[in-house]
């Protein structure tokens, strides 16, 4: 038995919930931010990103130091390489929260516009989508994998609704036009989140089923 | 399509009372690398002595079903020296015998009634070149094998199993004493000799197996529990006993 | 860099605690010492001293006399016997090298394991090994002398001699076919070569130098034998004229001179040449097993 070979995968599949954790709080954050117009939130969004690259760094490393001392088949040579395409998703997922937390800061300083109510939503929905996926990997869990990548159908629904808002609003012209341009963005970013969660997802699916997008890697 | 070159049925072989192999049947494709893995006693290597009838040796050795090499059943009509002619085999250990390097690969073909001089001092350079080595003894053919490293050695048996010029080779964990240079080597040259020779291979070094095969046979408790591509097998094995096994969580 | 030193002032100072109970370990290791050398001294030097003395008593009446081609009372010639000791052990060795090699091949190579017949030849071969000699030299008188009305001749004695060596050189060539790794045999027949080819052309080279070892030994024998030759090859002087005529070997000769009390000097006179002979065979015989090997 490979007793400490199966601590190290355990100790890595740790590392990947915090970062997931970590990931999950950013979005909230950034979102909360936004709400509130709150830039010290934002400021701290920023700054956590650090945090969610040290923390890609060092699964990385403990992902190929397994490769290369243990050189695992099968299901534990998928399991480590789906984690290694994770924790890139993963961090691209932290960079779009940053993204958000920046653009926020830059709207904190403009006069109040009521951001479209989707843009919550969207943040929640991302959110789950983010800690289902991570979650599917952990449990082995192939169904939940497949309602992720189903869900991005959900967020992108909202994207669309969330720019026929902003549309409509710059024909009535309430508010400002920028600010709009800018909430834009923030729904663009989400929607980037949820492919991203996606992708997660159908590394998760390769894990289980060795194959991904319907074609055998190995 | 690659061609049969073995196929077994139906196979059953008893040590006495004891069931070493239990209904085998396994086709094994030509111009192959074919490797058996499993735990120590699973019948691997029973079933590689079985295909060139070094089993025939074993008091109380019992075999049932068929194995045919081209069609021909080898129990049946053929006689155990021309299959033997047929299918080299390279054992675990390097086992050189106390001679010099070119009587050593001169004996096979002289077993089989080749006296001429040229035509031997012919064989023994082609079956030396095939397994590499030509270049590291051409000096000393007349020196004892037994002076040579345990790496060369080994490929001296590998070029003395060629001079018969068989069709298949059977090789019995062959680099289980080798170190690790050796070892690349001798892999490097089974890859090379797949080229003209069905090959079958047992191992206990997975990481071999994957490196060097292209079909993989797992074994355990004398039964064949898969049998797949080497890359199938490897990546997405069907039975959670190959999977246990092949990522060291067996038992 | 400190820790690195402090470490091996650790070590060394659990190597000075170390020596509390090592005196009573290095005396016994001491005791063992001497009496090891000793013992080796004792054995060297009485192997020394019986050859010394043989030289000593025996060198100055090694006189041209004692080989001149006919025995007489008065020259005590010992060329014939000699001649007859070669011829006797050439005899022995044709009759008993090959049935007794024939016989460890079948044993070792041929027969299946567990066959009960080999249990019951190895026994015989064991308890024939342990009889005295003299035993077969009354085997021999009755049976090759008396029965078969050989009379005291070289052949009765050699069919004697060789019933006693033959299990002494099929014990060593069984062990030496049985030290052949099975490996060599394998690789023969996978190169499909048959048993015979594989047990000619592999085993018996291979286990060479072990056979001739035994064959060292029954030579030994030979030579040295006197017992068992009195009763079959008798203790005529002369030349042997035939297979059937009578012969005295060297070791016989030699115990005829010293019984009879009259030639004791000649008597040490022939230990120094057979024990000469015996040191020039074993020489001979070291060296084409060494020739055997290296090839």
């Amino acid at each position: 038995m490979r007793i400490r070979f199966d601590q190290e995968l355990d100790a890595m599949h740790n590392d990947l919930i915090s970062m997931a954790a970590m990931v999950e709080t950013a979005i909230s954050q950034g979102v909360q931010a936004l709400k509130y117009r709150d830039a010290k939130l934002a400021q701290q969004t920023i700054a956590g990103d650090t945090e969610i690259d040290r923390k890609e760094r060092s699964i990385e490393s403990c992902c190929l130091k397994l490769l290369l001392q243990q050189h695992p088949v099968a299901r534990d040579l998928r399991e480590i390489s789906t984690a290694l395409k994770m924790i890139t998703d993963m961090e691209r997922i932290g960079d779009l929260a940053e993204d958000i937390a920046e653009v926020t800061l830059f709207l904190c300083d403009r006069p109040a516009y009521a951001a479209p109510i989707q843009i919550s939503h969207m943040a929640e929905a991302t959110i789950k989508m983010v800690r289902d996926a991570i979650d599917s990997f952990i449990m082995k869990d192939l169904a939940k994998a497949h309602s992720v990548i189903e869900y991005d159908d959900v967020v992108d629904r909202l994207f669309v609704e969330t720019r026929n808002v902003l549309i409509e609003n710059i024909h009535q012209s309430t508010g400002d036009a920028e600010q709009a341009m800018d909430i834009m963005m923030i729904a663009k970013y989400f929607e980037r989140i949820g492919d991203h969660a996606v992708n997660i997802s159908e590394w998760v699916e390769f894990s289980i089923t060795g194959t991904h997008k319907n074609t055998r890697l190995l | 399509m690659t061609n049969i070159k073995y196929k077994i049925q139906d196979l059953n072989l008893h040590y006495g009372a004891f069931h070493a192999l239990k209904n085998i049947s396994l086709d094994l494709p030509e111009k192959q690398i074919t490797a058996f893995i499993g735990p120590s006693g699973c019948g691997k290597s029973t079933l590689l002595k079985t295909l060139n009838r070094m089993n025939d040796l074993v008091e109380g050795c019992h075999i049932d079903g068929t194995v045919t090499l081209d069609g021909e059943d080898i129990f049946d009509r053929m006689d155990v020296n021309v299959l033997r002619r047929r299918v080299g085999m390279v054992f675990q250990k390097p086992n050189p015998f106390p001679m010099s390097i070119y009587d050593n690969i001169a004996f096979g073909p002289r077993t089989h009634g080749i006296r001429s001089r040229a035509k031997l001092d012919q064989i023994v350079e082609k079956s030396l070149r095939d397994a590499a080595i030509w270049d590291e003894v051409k000096d000393r053919l007349n020196k004892s094998a037994l002076g040579m490293s345990g790496g060369q050695q080994q490929r001296l048996c590998i070029a003395r199993a060629l001079a018969i010029q068989p069709e298949v080779l059977l090789m019995d964990e062959p680099t289980s004493a080798l170190d690790p240079i050796s070892t690349m080597k001798v892999e490097d040259l089974v890859q090379e000799l797949k080229k003209d020779y069905t090959i079958i291979m047992v191992t206990h070094n997975m990481q071999q197996a994957t490196r060097v095969s292209d079909k993989t046979a797992f074994f355990l408790l004398g039964e064949v529990i898969e049998f797949n591509d080497t890359a199938d097998l490897f990546s997405m094995p069907q039975d959670q006993r190959t999977e246990n096994y092949i990522t060291g969580r067996f038992g | 860099m400190n820790g690195s030193i402090a470490l091996p002032k650790e070590q060394l100072r659990v190597k000075h605690k170390a020596p509390n109970h090592q005196p009573t370990q290095q005396l016994q290791s001491w005791i063992l010492r001497v009496l090891v050398y000793a013992a080796a001294i004792f054995t060297f030097s009485v192997l020394l001293f019986l050859i010394g003395y043989i030289l000593i008593r025996g060198i100055p009446y090694l006189t041209p006399d004692l080989f001149s081609l006919e025995y007489t009372s008065e020259n005590c010639s010992m060329l014939p016997s000699i001649i007859t000791t070669v011829e006797m052990t050439l005899l022995c060795l044709v009759i008993a090298i090959p049935i007794s090699v024939f016989t460890a091949i079948y044993l070792v190579e041929y027969a299946k394991k567990g066959n009960k017949l080999v249990g019951l030849m190895r026994l015989t071969a064991e308890t024939l090994s342990g009889i005295p000699s003299i035993v077969y030299g009354l085997f021999g008188m009755l049976f090759f002398v008396t029965q078969l009305g050989w009379k005291l001749s070289l052949l009765s004695g050699s069919l004697t001699l060789s019933i006693m060596i033959l299990p002494l050189i099929m014990r060593s060539t069984e062990e030496a076919l049985l030290a052949v790794p099975d490996t060599y045999r394998e690789a023969s027949f996978g190169l499909g070569a048959g048993r015979l080819r594989t047990v000619f052309r592999i085993v018996l080279p291979s286990a060479m130098p072990g056979i001739l070892a035994g064959i060292i030994l029954a030579v030994g024998r030979i030579v040295g034998e006197t017992a068992a030759l009195i009763y079959t090859a008798g203790t005529a002087t002369e030349l042997p004229s035939s297979l059937l005529s009578s012969g005295r070997t060297l070791a016989v000769h030699m115990y005829c001179l010293s019984s009879e009390g009259l030639h004791t000097d000649q008597a040490y006179a022939t230990a120094v040449v057979l024990l000469l002979i015996v040191l020039a065979m074993n020489t001979i015989s070291a060296l084409i097993a060494r020739k055997l090997t290296k090839k």
